[in-house]
């Protein structure tokens, strides 16, 4: 076999011409098929524009299907764990969905466009659990990952951005919410959602048009600070915002092999998002059954001591002086902007309540050599940042 | 306000009135709803001509389970017990089978398939007792269903070292290179290979087929038998079973749909649009005509409805029904042969052959056949002096190209009676009636998805524990209230009365365990 027949070429995303130009470091990473930076100068910098200015991230890559259809309600509803008669059109639902065990799947952003009509959003691709759950119901998907260009914009001042650049009616769009513009004679949609945890904006449009929302934005936000950003710095807010990445916090359930390597929406501190008021919805037997014996998973957030970050650590608890491993951390980083050491983990039930004490093992180099400590670790309710301008409709000026 | 009972089970077939008998006699107030005129599902006797009668699906009795005739008290009258089945050759030299006996056949032969018929009905018995209980669940195992597979596997090593080996050689392959291996007859080996496929969408050399024919035999040993009036009056014997126990049969009344109340079955309204209110409702239809139909996959989730949609169930054998003024002339069949069973597959490559255009979704130029003439031993089936032929033919698939139109059902047809001729040249002069019914003809009339007579393809991936999907061996369907007691489910088809017996035996024990 030669190189020409294994090789499949990288997908560059439409804004790569515009991100090639400002890219220094060339250090990009594959993200379903697309080239995808993990950072364009320095990631560290990247992640002030989230929390001090402006962020853009090319979301493109993100997974995007269209669902329509007379049933492309019902089929949703059966679909994810969350009542979705309640998303109006105009509002983004974010989902879960599970298999018949009750165990997720995946989760992801649900927009209804229009009436009866819907574009879904994951980081992993679900066409064939999809497609099966289609049987029985009137309803077309169809996959529209590189139809749309997608741009997150986030950061204190994105809204002063998108008014610059002439969203016109933009401050009355609530957290959640989304909007159609007009953008050069295309269609611009603009939701009001993200993924770092601060106010923020994504936006959707045909790809041929990816380049000249790139420049307008970009000349919209000259004077607020509008930076493109890669990976690791929307990686580090994300934590802050303790949102949950598949294959980091939890693995899709059809990709685990060994029993009890899944997690269901109790699991992940996603109770809120099932409803069994539904007579019937995917994985709702197991999920009942689940609550009445219940989970054997947790999933917390940790605010650690020290500021060394607690990847791949071990999480204990100590009883009488000793301290026995009840689970392990999935993510964790130091977070700049809230001067704590971050962690989300996963430990077996019942340890983990809220204001638990556990521990977690840090292992750290200095000058080649290795020690550890242990470190304690509080469990927390809330996401370590969620400041009020997040969800204020109108948003601020800043 | 609708009328109220503890159960109602959606079909009048043979395993629908048998579970309706146990949970009525166990004191349940129960309504059995059943779309045809007549109880009986696949197992009834209908006039087909004017004058003449015939079972109109299943023709022969060889698996009715002695636990369901013993459990009801069942009474059948037989108008023939123990029929001999006959291998026909066209030069009238014949092969003749009959319990552990072969005539006609080299002495190695007789004694082979003396040898042979022990082990399978040893075999057979193995199986039985499983047969007529719900099969164990593989997961989460509860100590009864340790218990259960413990036993199975002692039963296997009860067999001994050597028939231990064999029982697990054998199960998953086919019986074509078993055949070949003992036999030397092709009659004989034709006519073991048409026992493995009947019915199924199976040749001899497909997978499994020994099983097919080891279910075969689970019930009496293979030994087959025609009950007076045809098939109607087992079930109409059933169905009165049903009913002195105080069931409720309303025939003539199509189910609509099962209504789903808060993601639990509570009730059936029918096409009338007449609703019934149970928290028990017993499908006798097949899983995907209850699933797809009769409950809708948007009240199920989405990997159930998957495994249900990928249930296979095509069906490949088609009924040909015949009004004869007399009987026709086979060379060296003597007037009272006629009573028996007789099958046409000259050998084990020509049934082969017979399936290999069904893949392809073309019927067989040269069909296998399964013959009777029931009226010889029943006259109330035909007017005097007259006969009536019933034949199973294979292979006719149910998915065939360019679809059954009447052109293409006349043809088969046509293949049909020109097989028949060569071995009675008479026959066709003697036809005055004729009645093809292809599997979607089946469809139609039993209202079984595919056409297929045991609700699901019986091989390996959906047997046991697997049938009719993962998750669902055990009758109860993942809908609180639901439950199948048909062919579709465990063990599968045949009128054997297992399923039904089995569904309304863990009904019973699961109310009493709540």
């Amino acid at each position: 076999m030669s190189i020409q027949e294994v090789q499949q070429d990288r997908i560059k995303s439409p804004f790569y011409p515009r991100q090639a130009e400002l890219d220094k470091l060339n250090q990009w990473h594959e993200w379903k098929g697309y080239s995808s930076a993990d950072a364009f100068y320095d990631s560290e910098l990247e992640y002030f524009a989230i929390r001090n200015s402006t962020a853009v991230f090319d979301l493109t890559p993100m997974t995007k299907y269209r669902i329509t259809g007379p049933d492309a309600l019902d089929y949703l509803d059966r679909l994810v764990t969350r009542d979705m008669r309640k998303i109006k059109p105009g509002r983004v639902a974010y989902a879960v969905w599970c298999d018949d065990e009750g165990q997720v799947i995946d989760d992801g952003t649900i927009f209804h466009l229009k009436e009866g009509e819907y574009r879904l959003c994951s980081q992993e691709r679900h066409m064939e659990w999809f497609i099966a759950a289609t049987i029985g119901f009137d309803v077309t998907i169809s996959l529209e990952t590189a139809d749309i260009a997608g741009l997150a914009v986030q950061g204190p001042t994105s809204f002063s951005v998108l008014n610059a650049l002439g969203l016109d009616g933009l401050e009355n769009l609530n957290f959640f919410g989304l909007m159609h513009f007009d953008f050069e004679g295309s269609e611009l949609m603009v939701s009001r959602t993200g993924y770092t945890g601060d106010l923020g904006y994504e936006l959707w449009i045909g790809a041929s048009k990816a380049e000249a929302l790139w420049d307008a934005l970009f000349e919209a936000g000259r004077l607020y600070g509008i930076k493109a950003i890669g990976t690791i710095a929307l990686e580090q807010a994300r934590i802050e915002a303790a949102y949950l990445a598949a294959y980091a916090d939890f693995l899709p359930c059809q990709e685990t092999v060994r029993t009890g390597r899944s997690r269901s929406p109790f699991e992940l501190g996603l109770g809120w998002l099932v409803d069994f008021k539904k007579p019937n919805f995917n994985g709702r037997r197991a999920l009942a059954e689940e609550k009445r014996r219940g989970s054997t998973w947790r999933l917390v957030k940790l605010d650690i001591e020290g500021n060394k970050p607690a990847n791949h650590s071990y999480i204990f608890a100590k009883k009488y002086g000793r301290y026995r491993q009840v689970g392990f951390v999935t993510s964790a980083a130091w977070s700049p902007i809230c001067k704590q050491n971050l962690a989300l983990g996963t430990v077996r039930m019942p340890h983990g309540a809220v204001g638990d004490t556990l521990w977690v093992e840090i292992y750290y180099q200095r000058e080649m050599h290795w020690s550890r400590m242990m470190a304690s670790a509080e469990v927390v309710d809330k996401p370590f940042w969620d400041p009020e301008r997040r969800r204020v409709t109108p948003p601020g000026v800043y | 306000m609708t009328e109220r009972y503890d159960a109602i089970v959606v079909g009048a077939g043979h395993n629908g009135l048998v579970c309706s008998a146990l949970l009525a006699k166990a004191g349940k107030r129960v309504l059995v709803l059943e779309a045809k005129d007549q109880v009986g599902g696949a197992a009834i006797t209908r006039s087909f001509a004017d004058g003449y009668s015939v079972s109109a699906c299943a023709h022969l009795l060889y698996q009715l389970q002695p636990k369901v005739v013993k459990d009801l008290g069942l009474k059948v009258d037989y108008a023939a017990k123990n029929m001999e089945t006959i291998a026909l050759s066209p030069d009238g030299r014949h092969v003749r089978l009959s319990g552990n006996r072969v005539d006609g056949v080299g002495d190695s032969d007789a004694d082979s398939y003396k040898g042979f018929y022990k082990r399978m009905t040893r075999f057979a018995d193995l199986l039985m007792p499983y047969m007529n209980q719900a099969p164990a669940r593989l997961a989460n195992f509860s100590t009864g269903d340790l218990v259960k597979l413990g036993k199975f596997g002692l039963d296997i090593r009860m067999l001994g070292k050597t028939e231990m080996r064999e029982f697990v050689r054998l199960i998953g392959i086919n019986i074509f290179d078993e055949l070949l291996e003992r036999f030397e007859n092709p009659l004989l080996k034709g006519a073991l290979s048409i026992d493995a496929v009947l019915g199924t969408h199976l040749g001899p050399r497909s997978p499994n087929t020994i099983l097919t024919y080891l279910y075969r035999l689970c019930g009496s040993h293979g030994s087959v038998s025609s009950p007076t009036g045809g098939m109607s009056s087992v079930t109409e014997a059933l169905a009165h079973c049903a009913r002195d126990n105080g069931a409720t049969i309303r025939t003539g009344t199509p189910v609509k749909r099962i209504v789903i109340e808060n993601g639990r079955a509570a009730g059936v309204e029918t096409d009338s649009g007449e609703t019934f209110s149970s928290w028990l409702v017993v499908s006798n239809a097949d899983p995907k005509s209850t699933i797809m139909s009769l409950v809708s996959p948007r009240n199920v989730e989405t990997g159930f409805t998957r495994r249900v949609h990928n249930i296979r169930m095509r069906g490949n054998a088609a009924k040909l029904h015949l009004a004869l003024d007399g009987l026709p002339t086979m060379e060296g069949l003597d007037k009272k042969d006629f009573g028996q069973r007789m099958v046409i597959a000259p050998d084990e490559n020509y049934v082969e052959r017979a399936f290999n255009p069904a893949k392809y979704g073309e019927f067989s130029p040269q069909p296998v056949l399964e013959v009777t003439f029931p009226s010889f031993r029943d006259a109330s089936l035909a007017p005097t002096g007259k006969h009536v032929l019933s034949a199973i033919v294979q292979y006719a698939p149910y998915q065939l190209k360019g679809g059954w139109t009447d052109a293409a059902r006349d043809e088969f047809t046509k293949i049909a009676l020109n097989k028949l001729a060569e071995y009675a040249p008479d026959l066709p002069e003697r036809v005055t009636a004729t009645e093809l019914l292809t599997p979607v003809d089946i469809e139609k009339e039993f209202h079984i998805t595919g056409g297929h007579w045991h609700h699901g393809e019986l091989t390996l991936d959906q047997f046991l524990f697997i049938r009719p999907v993962g998750g669902a061996a055990q009758y109860a369907m993942p809908l609180d209230g639901l439950y199948l007691c048909g062919a579709g489910s465990h063990p599968g088809g045949g009128v054997s009365g297992a399923a039904g017996r089995n569904a309304a035996r863990v009904i019973l024990s699961r109310e009493k365990a709540a």
